[in-house]
């Protein structure tokens, strides 16, 4: 009962992924592209926390635990790089 | 046992939920800051209520996932705020023309006329 529950939250997360990505391809300006990349990432966050549910392994938390800090690494830099360039 | 798992797991659908309210957000907004408005908190509150309920169901995974969770409460905001300020800085004006906001139309048109000098002071 309970895994059935959430491996809809599962598909529902990632319609969320699909959508956003729609936000990348279109996206007119540069802003709006990272804001959706930014928004991709927490919900890859999400996504890779119920693969470590699904697997039972806790050593994927590591995995989100380290793709968010280079996520934030990376908003930061292009940030930078739209405000006053390389 | 099984009672705290199917907790954990309505909650993860909760959370779910706002993460397909952020994308629908992003998907439909029609400028930067709406969009990044929509896509920072809901994504924060969304991610927020999965971790809780996987939390629920492995109730042995505490101690990462709280880590996980301080460090995407102190990291979104933050990053949006830089975000935001730089397209401040790059000369970005927040959408007024085309809002179907009457308040907003109000505000923009009694700033036109204080422009042009021919309506009252407000």
């Amino acid at each position: 009962m309970a895994d059935i529950i959430f491996n809809i939250a599962a598909v529902i997360a990632l319609a969320a992924f699909v959508i956003t990505f729609y936000r990348i391809i279109v996206g007119p300006e540069l802003g709006d592209r990272i804001v959706a990349l930014d928004a991709m990432t927490i919900m890859a966050l999400s996504g890779i926390a119920f693969l470590a549910h699904f697997l039972g392994r806790i050593i994927y938390l590591d995995v989100a635990l380290v793709y968010g800090l280079i996520s934030f690494l990376g908003v930061i830099a292009v940030a930078r790089y739209m405000e006053r360039g390389l | 046992m099984e009672i705290l798992a199917i907790i954990g797991a309505l909650i993860s659908l909760a959370g779910s939920m706002f993460l397909l309210l952020a994308a629908i957000g992003i998907f439909r907004m029609p400028d930067t800051y709406n969009r990044m408005q929509t896509g920072t908190k809901a994504t924060t509150l969304g991610s927020l209520l999965f971790f809780i309920g996987i939390g629920l169901a492995n109730p042995s995974w505490w101690g990462k996932l709280l880590a996980l969770t301080i460090f995407i409460f102190i990291t979104n905001p933050l990053s949006s705020h830089v975000l935001a300020r730089a397209l401040h800085f790059i000369g970005k004006s927040p959408l007024l023309k085309g809002s179907k906001d009457p308040d907003v139309r109000d505000d923009l048109a009694a700033f036109e006329s204080l422009e042009t000098g021919k309506g009252d002071q407000v």
